[in-house]
């Protein structure tokens, strides 16, 4: 299991004819992914690596049975492409493209909601889930294998080059990825962490999450708020580019980067992270150190709660039968 | 994008949102026409990308046109809030009985806009946007739908409009969200919105941003005089602008976006994250940065020549430091090459002076060769930023 | 000559300036020049190594040297 993808992934690359989804589409086939269709209108009958190309999705996904969908087309068509996309219900959609509009990227993201499909990104570098060998996307280029290793930790980062920066650490100190999203860069992104916090959740091969975070937007705060709750897993979070904290109004890096008046600021969001149980470590270099920690605690409390439920379990069930006495028959069962 | 208030109002006018009578003007003697012509009290205006003008001397109100001559040659010849003024709005000046709130931006949240009404002016949309409360009705607006007429009402109802006033607001409602589709704006906010002493409602205010990524379809506003331009929270410096220069010499790859700081540290540094990440590393082991800037997407050798020629151009600089994330396309050879050929340019001796490389990519084998041949110190990707970052700063140092 | 890479063109092998490499090469070290092909000096740095010239010259004209 992992997140999102896996081998039973079936690929559509949309814009498969343009360079670089040309290149990218070999690094997946090399990696071991299952391309088997791509879409450039006009282009149907030509080939790109062996993969026959179709005019329109629905064409495509009927002869290749294409289950999931990369896009790389240019900016101005990227809404329809996405949105052709959710249309055939392929999810997820991994949109690579940089600077779409706004007002298109809210339009297309409400569609995919529509269909009940996820899109990743815009400005994503894409998904890999190493076990499966499954990615969408250039992230890990032609050599995945050196910065994602298979494993436990799932990451998700706002920035392409820190995701395999994060994931090449975490490897490199003997632990691995579960699966690795690169959420984009913009401000609008069809999931943010909300969307895909609740999947790792439920993803028993994932044991801890990774975020590279940056300044900007609301994004970390609303997380902070959910995973109270919600989240039981350990989350470490670095934030990149604190001193943007220091500059409002001035824009680095990323659409998102971007410190306003009452929002944004990398200081605020690391204290709301802390109340919510994240570690926020200072340095990057720091996760894996991080991450050992937790898992570690996290373990040692396992041992005792799996020794209290065991005790418990049996009044609980009594209490299912008691329909509306839960109080007293938990009581009852303590006693015992 | 953000646009100047005139420029705002122009297309407030253009979707049908009433503004008061006036006109941009760039020298007293035009504002004194102005003046004239309008008739009676005026309020000067100053032109500035940024919020809280009214405190900081940028809006005056003139009884004649002597006066409103005299208030804009003031305010052309000095700043305000640090900005350099270069355009005044002169307007009639308006009998206000009520002020009130109407913005839309993006919720990033919800992935939706978001129209916000209130019965209070004077706050920032984005400060609100996200929290609760205040008074403020929300509304967050299905782009297949849009604002529907009875949405509309209710919100107007909100800022208390009633009888013929009711219509009239209603309309300025679904008009700026108009506003944000016609013109691709991110932000629109009209604040204070208010209601005169005749009954009428008026854009006082209004403040527009239009998306960047969308200019490519808005030429229309360049028949209204509203052009592309680069926006920062101030003027560029000297080094920036030829930063920016730099990266158009051509399209392949990114090095450039250039912010200058105070400091000895040159950096040559990327892709975004990894700026933002290496910066802060910078900072924390007590280094200066004399620079931010990104580069990426395998840049020619000449673009990376030029770029470290340029910050090593910066008077006070000691060291650099080259150091990316781990890349996947990006060549480690053809970055080493610019690098050093910038060094040498500026007649500078790659083996005598401080300068690190952390730049795990393609063809690396290849770089480290060349990186060994000029001496320069460099971490293959088992070390981190953080550590080179570290090891620049206190190189330095001794 | 570059500072790491130099292009050379064997002015006896290039005699029909067929303009194979100028037309291939991505980062445009070749230019025409009185009807013959030459080496952009200033470009040579700018040297990929892809080899596309090396492989379409039937007359196996272009050398490229590594200075390093
Ligand atoms: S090897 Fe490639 S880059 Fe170098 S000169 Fe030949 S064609 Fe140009
Ligand atoms: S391809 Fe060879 S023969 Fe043709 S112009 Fe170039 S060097 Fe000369």
């Amino acid at each position: 299991m992992a997140v999102l993808i896996d081998d039973r992934t079936r690929i559509l690359v949309q814009g498969i004819t343009g360079r670089e989804a040309a290149t990218f589409t070999k690094d997946m086939m090399d990696y071991g992914s299952k391309v088997v269709a791509g879409v450039t209108p006009g282009k149907q009958g030509q080939t790109v690596h062996g993969i026959p190309v179709f005019d329109t999705v629905k064409e495509a996904v009927e002869k290749q049975k294409a289950n999931a969908a990369v896009v790389s087309v240019p900016p101005a068509f990227a809404k329809d492409a996405v949105m052709e996309a959710a249309d055939c219900g392929l999810s997820p959609i991994a949109c690579l493209t940089e600077r779409i509009p706004k007002r298109d990227v809210i339009e297309m993201v409400a569609y995919a909601d529509l269909k009940g499909v996820k899109i990743i990104g815009p400005n994503s570098p894409g998904v890999i889930s190493p076990a499966k060998r499954s990615k969408l996307g250039f992230l890990g280029g032609n050599n995945p294998e050196r910065a994602f290793r298979p494993g436990h930790i799932g990451v998700i980062s706002r920035s392409g080059g820190m995701c395999t920066e994060v994931a090449n650490l975490v490897s490199n100190a003997g632990m691995g990825i579960s699966t690795a999203i690169g959420m984009g860069g913009d401000s609008v992104v069809g999931s943010t962490y909300l969307d895909l916090f609740p999947l790792f959740e439920q993803d028993p091969e994932t044991h801890a999450m990774v975020l590279f975070c940056e300044p900007g937007g609301t994004k970390e705060d609303v997380l902070a708020e959910w995973i109270p709750g919600h989240f039981t897993k350990p989350v470490v979070a670095f934030f990149g580019g604190k001193f943007v904290d220091n500059m409002p109004g001035m824009r680095f890096g990323h659409a998102s980067v971007i410190v306003r008046p009452g929002s944004g600021a990398t200081r605020d969001k690391t204290r709301l992270f802390q109340q919510a149980g994240v570690k926020v470590v200072e340095v990057y270099s720091d996760i894996p150190k991080a991450l050992k920690e937790l898992l570690r605690e996290k373990e040692k409390a396992a041992g005792r709660k799996i020794a209290v439920p065991r005790k418990k379990a049996a009044p609980a069930k009594r209490a299912v039968k008691k329909i509306g006495k839960n109080r007293k028959s938990k009581k009852g069962g303590k006693k015992q | 994008m953000r646009l100047y208030e005139y420029e705002g109002k122009i297309l407030a006018q253009k979707v049908g949102i009433p503004i008061p009578a006036g006109k941009m003007v760039d020298s007293p003697e035009a504002a004194r026409e102005v003046a004239r012509d309008l008739k009676g009290e005026v309020v000067i205006k100053a032109q500035i990308l940024l919020g809280g003008r009214g405190k900081a001397g940028g809006v005056k109100f003139a009884r004649d046109p002597e006066e409103a001559e005299r208030l804009t040659r003031e305010m052309l010849a000095g700043k305000i809030r640090d900005r350099k003024v270069e355009k005044v709005l002169v307007e009639k000046k308006l009998e206000i009985i009520e002020e009130m709130y109407l913005g839309i931006t993006i919720d990033e949240i919800k992935k939706r806009m978001i129209l916000l009404a209130g019965r209070t002016g004077g706050v920032e949309v984005e400060a609100i946007a996200q929290k609760p409360g205040a008074g403020f009705a929300r509304f967050h607006v299905d782009p297949f739908i849009g604002v529907p007429g009875f949405r509309a009402k209710e919100l107007a109802k909100h800022l208390g409009a009633a009888d013929k006033g009711l219509g009239a607001l209603s309309n300025i409602v679904s008009r700026l969200y108009g506003l944000t589709q016609k013109f691709d704006a991110s932000v629109a906010e009209i604040n204070p919105l208010v209601k005169t002493k005749n009954g009428s409602y008026l854009a006082a205010d209004c403040r527009v941003e239009i998306d960047d990524d969308a200019l490519f379809r808005q030429k229309e506003l360049e028949s209204f005089g509203i052009f592309p331009r680069e926006e920062r929270g101030r003027e560029p410096t000297e080094l920036e602008r030829k930063g920016a220069e730099i990266d158009r010499v051509d399209h392949r790859g990114v090095a450039g976006r250039v912010v200058e700081f105070e400091g000895d540290t040159g950096l040559i540094i990327g892709g975004g994250g990894a700026s933002l990440t290496v910066f802060d590393a910078i900072l924390k082991y007590g280094g200066k940065p004399a620079n931010y800037c990104e580069i990426g997407g395998n840049p020619t050798v000449k673009k990376v020549q030029l770029l470290t020629e340029l910050i090593l151009s910066k008077p006070g600089v000691k060291r650099l430091a080259v150091i990316t994330n781990v890349l996947s396309n990006t060549r480690v050879d053809l970055v080493a090459r610019g690098v050093i050929k910038g060094m040498l340019n500026r007649g500078i001796d790659p083996k005598k002076f401080p300068v690190v490389f952390r730049v795990p990519g393609a063809w690396e084998d290849e770089g480290f060769k060349i990186l060994n041949k000029y001496g320069i110190k460099y971490f293959e990707r088992a070390h981190t930023m953080d550590e080179a970052a570290k090891y620049v700063v206190e190189m330095g140092k001794s | 000559m570059g500072l790491f890479v130099t292009v050379k063109l064997n002015p006896e092998r290039c005699q029909d300036g067929c303009q194979a490499c100028l037309d291939v090469c991505p980062v445009n070290i070749f230019k025409l020049e009185g009807g013959k092909v030459k080496v952009v000096a200033e470009n040579e740095d700018e040297c990929t190594f892809c080899e596309l010239c090396l492989e379409r010259c039937k007359n196996k004209s272009v050398e490229i040297i590594k200075n390093y």
